[in-house]
Formats: C-alpha cells, sequence, structure tokens
C-alpha cells in the first residue's frame, strides 16, 4: 500500500498512472464561488464548490460521481464543460487545455461534449416544438439544408426511441421519461465525444428510471460515447459505471473502478456512504452492519481545517484535523485522500 | 403483525376524484386496508399511484373542490373519519393522528420560531400552559435527537438544516402522543446519510413510543429496511398486500415483480441490462372497468381486460388483485 504518485504535493507535472487512452483529463480544477456582502457588494468570502479535482475519463468509459447534495459534484461537471469560468486548474480534452479558452475558440469545440440535464421540465423550452429543440444545435453549428436537417432529427428520435409523428409537439404533452429523451435526442445532435449526464433519472419514477437507463447504455454501445455520470442513486452508478469516483464537500475523496469501490471501499467515507443506502431486501437488511454518520456536511463556504471529513469521519485522527490527506494512488490503482489508508 | 387484533384504522372502499377542467380524475379507487395498533404499514407506488391522495383524504386535506370523496369508509377508534365535521376532524389532526411530509422546508413556516411551532399544537389539543409546552417542547427536540435543544427552541427554520428540519417535523408530529403517525415520503428530499439518520431515529421512537405509522415511500430499499407489512398502489388501486418479508421474497402482482426487477442490484453480479416496465402508467379518466396495470403487463389475458380484479386473500394476510397464477 505504498503510495506511488502524489497529486495534490507536485501539481501541474505528476500525472497519475492510467490505463487506457484518456479523453478528459482534469487537473488540480478549482471553482470557486465568490460571496458578496453589504451595500458595497464586497467580496467578503468564497464557495469552494470545488476543490482540487484531478482524475481521467478513459475513452468510451463511464465514470460516476457520487455525492451527497451539496458537494459539488454538479459543479463539477459544469465547469469541466465549461459552463464556468473556472478559477483555476486544467481540462484536457482529448489533448487540448479548454479552462483557459473562451468566446468563439470554446464555441468550436462545443460540439464535443454535451450535456444532459436532470429535470427535462426545465431544461425542455416550452414555447418551441420537439423538432426544433432537437435541432437547436444543428442550427447553432452546422449548416444544414431543410431536408438534411428534418433528416438529421427524425434520425435523432429514431435513436433515443420518439415515435417521428410526434416533431410537431410540445415538452408539456410529453411524459418525464419521454421528455428526457428529448434532451438526450438534442445532446447528441451534434455527435459528440463526451456527455455529461448531471443526475439525468433523478427526476423519474423507478419504472421510467431503467428505461432510460438502458437507452444511454445503448447509445454508448452504438456511438461510442464517454459519460460522465452524475448521480446521488449509488445502485444505478453501480449498475452503469467503470469507475467510481466520491466527493465530499468540492474534494474527491475516493475514486476507484467499480468492483474496488462496492467490494472493498477503504475511504471512511465511502464506507460509511455505502451502508446507508437501503437495501430491497428485508432479510439482508436486518442483519446489516450500518455506519450512521452524526452530523451534517459543514458548509463549503468555511470547510474545517485539515481534511474535509474530519467532523462526522468515526475513525478521525488528530493528523485529519491539522493536514489536507494527500490524494495518492494506491497499489491497486484507485486513488484515496486519506490519512488513514 | 398479529394477525386478528383489532385495527387501530380500517379503511374500506375508499373513492376520490379530482374534477378538473378537462374532466375527471379517479385518484383513489376503492382502496381497503387496516392498521394494527404499533404496526409500521409501508406503502408503495410510483408518483400519481394515488398513495397521497388515499392519506390526504381520511384525514380531509384535500381541498374540495376539486377533490371529491365519492365513497368509503375509515373508522377510527369506532367513528368514521370520512362523516366527521372540519371541526371534528380538527380535533383529531395534530393530536391523534400526526403527519410528515416529504419536503420540511415547505411544511414549516418560516416566520415562526421552531419552539413556537411546536408549542402550538401542545396549547391547541392538551391546554397547556406556556411554561408547561416549553418544557414539553424541550422534551421532544431532545427525543428526535436535536443537540442543545432548549437554545435551537428560538430558532427560525431555516437555521436548521434539511435533516434537522425532518427531526423537528417528526418532534411536532409527536408533539401530542398522536396514535397514528403518516409519513409522506418523509426521507426523499433528503441525503442517503441523512436518510440513515432519520430512519434510524425512527426504529428507536417505534420501541419507545408505540404508535403505528403509515409510512409512504418510492423506494422499496427503505420499506424492506423499516416496514411490518407493505401495501403497493397502481393506477389509484391496492394491488398487492402482504408481511414485509413475504412481499419481498414471494411477490405475487406482476407489477410488484417488475418493480423489484427494474433495481439494480447493490450487491451480487451487476445484471447486463436493466428490465423494464414497458409503457406509461394508466391516466385514471374514468373509473376502471379492467385491470389498470394490463397494458404494461407480461402476463395480461384477456379476461384483465373484461374486468377489474379483485383481492384475492390467503391465509398469511398476502393479498393481491390480480387474475393471474404465477404457479400455472
Amino acid at each position: 500500500m505504498t503510495p506511488e504518485t502524489t497529486l495534490t504535493a507536485a501539481p501541474k507535472t505528476a500525472a497519475p498512472a492510467t490505463e487506457g487512452d484518456p479523453l478528459v483529463r482534469v487537473r488540480n480544477l478549482k471553482m470557486y464561488f465568490p460571496i458578496y456582502r453589504g451595500v458595497l457588494r464586497r467580496q467578503v468570502g468564497e464557495v469552494k464548490a470545488v476543490d482540487d479535482l484531478s482524475f481521467d475519463i478513459f475513452r468510451g468509459e463511464t465514470l460516476g460521481l457520487v455525492g451527497e447534495s451539496g458537494c459539488g459534484k454538479s459543479s463539477a461537471g459544469r465547469a469541466i464543460l465549461r459552463l464556468y469560468d473556472v478559477t483555476d486548474g486544467q481540462i484536457l480534452l482529448d489533448g487540448t487545455d479548454i479552462a483557459p479558452l473562451s468566446g468563439r475558440e470554446l464555441r468550436r469545440l462545443r460540439p464535443e461534449m454535451q450535456m444532459i440535464f436532470q429535470d427535462p421540465q426545465a431544461s425542455l423550452n416550452p414555447r418551441m416544438t420537439v423538432a426544433s429543440i432537437i435541432a437547436e444545435p444543428l442550427d447553432e453549428h452546422r449548416r444544414l439544408d431543410r431536408r438534411a436537417r428534418m433528416e438529421r432529427v427524425f434520425e435523432l428520435m429514431d435513436a433515443v426511441g420518439l415515435d417521428r409523428d410526434f416533431a410537431n409537439r410540445f415538452p408539456h404533452e410529453f411524459s418525464g421519461g419521454q421528455r428526457q429523451r428529448i434532451g438526450i435526442a438534442r445532446a447528441l445532435a451534434l455527435n459528440p465525444k463526451f456527455i455529461v449526464c448531471d443526475e439525468p433519472i433523478a427526476a423519474l419514477d423507478v419504472s421510467i428510471q431503467a428505461q432510460v437507463v438502458n437507452l444511454l447504455e445503448d447509445l454508448q454501445e452504438r456511438m461510442g460515447l464517454t459519460y460522465l455520470f452524475i448521480s446521488h442513486d449509488l445502485s444505478m452508478v453501480r449498475h452503469l459505471a467503470t469507475r467510481v469516483a466520491v466527493m465530499y464537500l468540492g474534494r474527491i475523496m475516493e475514486i476507484g473502478s467499480r468492483d474496488q469501490l462496492y467490494d472493498d471501499p477503504r475511504h471512511p467515507y465511502t464506507q460509511a456512504l455505502l451502508s446507508a443506502v437501503p437495501e430491497p431486501d428485508p432479510a439482508a437488511e436486518s442483519d446489516r452492519h450500518r455506519i450512521i454518520l452524526e452530523g451534517d456536511v459543514p458548509s463549503p463556504a468555511n470547510p474545517p481545517e485539515g481534511c474535509n471529513f474530519c467532523t462526522r469521519c468515526p475513525q478521525v485522527k488528530d493528523i485529519c484535523k491539522r493536514e489536507t490527506p494527500a490524494f495518492r494512488q494506491m497499489s491497486d490503482g484507485r486513488f484515496i485522500a486519506c490519512h488513514l489508508v | 403483525m398479529p394477525e386478528g387484533a383489532a385495527p387501530i384504522l380500517d379503511v374500506s372502499d375508499l373513492k376520490t376524484v379530482f374534477t378538473t377542467r378537462s374532466g375527471e380524475i379517479h385518484a383513489v379507487n376503492a382502496v381497503s386496508f387496516d392498521l394494527a395498533p404499533g404496526e409500521l404499514l409501508g406503502v408503495v407506488g410510483e408518483s400519481g399511484s394515488g398513495k397521497s391522495v388515499t392519506m390526504m383524504s381520511l384525514i380531509g386535506l384535500l381541498p374540495s373542490p376539486p377533490a371529491e370523496i365519492r365513497g368509503g369508509r375509515a373508522m377510527f377508534d369506532g367513528r368514521d373519519m370520512l362523516a366527521m365535521t372540519q371541526d371534528e376532524l380538527r380535533e383529531i389532526r395534530g393530536s391523534r393522528i400526526g403527519f410528515v411530509f416529504q419536503d420540511p422546508m415547505t411544511s414549516l413556516n418560516p416566520v415562526f420560531t421552531v419552539g413556537f411551532q411546536l408549542m402550538e399544537p401542545l396549547r391547541v389539543h392538551m391546554n397547556m400552559n406556556k411554561a408547561q409546552a416549553r418544557a414539553r417542547a424541550v422534551e421532544l427536540l431532545e427525543l428526535v435527537g436535536i443537540p442543545d435543544a432548549a437554545a435551537r427552541l428560538n430558532n427560525y427554520p431555516h437555521q436548521f438544516s434539511g435533516g434537522m428540519r425532518q427531526r423537528v417535523m417528526i418532534a411536532i408530529a409527536l408533539a401530542c402522543d398522536p396514535q397514528i403517525l403518516i409519513a409522506d415520503e418523509p426521507t426523499t428530499a433528503l441525503d442517503v446519510t441523512i436518510q440513515a439518520q432519520i430512519l434510524e431515529l425512527v426504529r428507536e421512537l417505534r420501541q419507545k413510543l408505540g404508535m403505528a405509522i403509515i409510512w409512504i415511500t418510492h423506494d422499496l430499499g427503505v420499506i424492506a429496511g423499516i416496514a411490518d407489512r407493505v401495501m403497493v398502489m397502481y393506477g389509484g388501486q391496492v394491488v398487492e398486500q402482504a408481511p414485509v418479508k413475504e412481499l419481498f421474497r414471494n411477490p405475487l402482482h406482476p407489477y410488484t415483480r417488475a418493480l423489484l426487477e427494474t433495481l439494480p442490484g447493490f450487491v451480487g453480479d451487476r445484471a447486463q441490462r436493466l428490465r423494464t416496465i414497458e409503457g406509461q402508467p394508466p391516466s385514471l379518466r374514468a373509473q376502471p372497468t379492467s385491470c389498470p396495470f394490463r397494458a404494461r403487463c407480461r402476463h395480461a389475458f384477456e379476461r384483465c381486460a373484461r374486468e377489474n380484479p379483485p383481492m384475492r386473500r390467503d391465509a398469511g394476510g398476502h393479498h393481491v388483485a390480480c387474475f393471474w397464477e404465477p404457479d400455472s
């Protein structure tokens, strides 16, 4: 269990040992939001929504990003797609650092990376028809004549399992699951390589969730997509992800392959998180060992000294309250930020 | 639960209809169930299955119009709650039946302190004076595990975190020692680690206080860990009802079976593909004349389109509304 690489100690130079070919490399990504107070709106502090993230997403894989609400997982996803101007760090998409880009240069790369949002009700314009929603990215980035444009819209509707006859309907005429399909079709319009799925199934009923997840898997296989799948549903992430990253209060606590993480969680937070997931099996539920965490998540505007998890960690030691643990690689390939392992 | 113990709540043939501009919605259709003293009844179903509307109908919390209770009986302590006046119901709500709602932020009043909101039911229903109510309020906050309870009484809801707010809601619901607690998706808005805290709290409170609980949720995992008996609702009807272990070991209704299969496992091998339930839930525009699950059912046959299956009961308390026999 010797640490082989340390990411925080030697920023921007050390790269973690990788298998496969990374499509997205994130290095020391920071996303701080300023807090303004008073009549003069002076900056009095900042919310460290994303604090020093480093990881890779390999071509064709699904990286699950899990954590509780407010841990910064959505901010991380949005920062990686450059929906925000990041505070610091590098985001390499296919070798190009997109963190410092802006304006036209960024716009040129937008077709490569797309997003699927949580709430299909809020992310679809109620005044636009399905066809115009799906075609909007085409209108922005491609020059297509009317026939080719419609052709492409129908192709996309077929791909996500929407009836072509619905092309002229409005979003409110659809159920939640179908609306999510519209959002997926729009994300696919420009043939992206990389898609951030931000809680795409959280607003859907159980029986509909499975339909959307299967669709996402089919599309990945057919189109060679790479997903960053942000979710708080740990069972669904286990089903969908190749590797999983666990976030807490703006930092990644542990990242490893799905089996490593679910079968043998090493970080105390991962252990507590997994043990808190209720299982649909009364026999297993009654004799399961549960780690109940005390207290609540601290505010990201005022994170604790030392390890971010030290206020709730059941195994906390003195050093945890003084020093931020380094994010280092274990002998089995996973990365972990904890003094105790 | 011991079969045969006199139920504390006995609901039969409840029908609730909403009248909207585009027609009637039959949200609850002939729902019957009972609740034994001290029992935890889990109610599962998807959104729109009628689980919340059923409970809201019982305690008269639905605005009328648009809601109208078209029939049924709900016997609580020898009296039919559906025949009571609003004043009589108000006596019962908050004192003998408590509730906890899904979103603790919207169900607490932001302009009053938590102490005020806790003491209100005590003073109205239990005729306590201010000092007595305050002492009891402190006791209640301690009971639900809020540290520094006496000082926290003067705080406003926004000064509490989500999990703490839900604890306050539970404290308010428990204020007058209710015989029944109705919890409508009480942990859905919470994170898993906070949900685990609340579930642990409810287990403890049940042991200490012994009230009956109706726990509405769409999360089968939560139900498995906490319920004694489970009622599955679909399309405004109860489709299956059984003791918790029996239901998960031997689900009889095709909907319950499909629902359990769509969940990805948390242990064991990863399924190549998730099983899905194709199609959409029914629209409930009219009184059902056929099985509501028929269109999505793998085992539907011609009889399912002709009749709405009645509830079949077996000796072990496993009830199912379906014509299909799993063994055939």
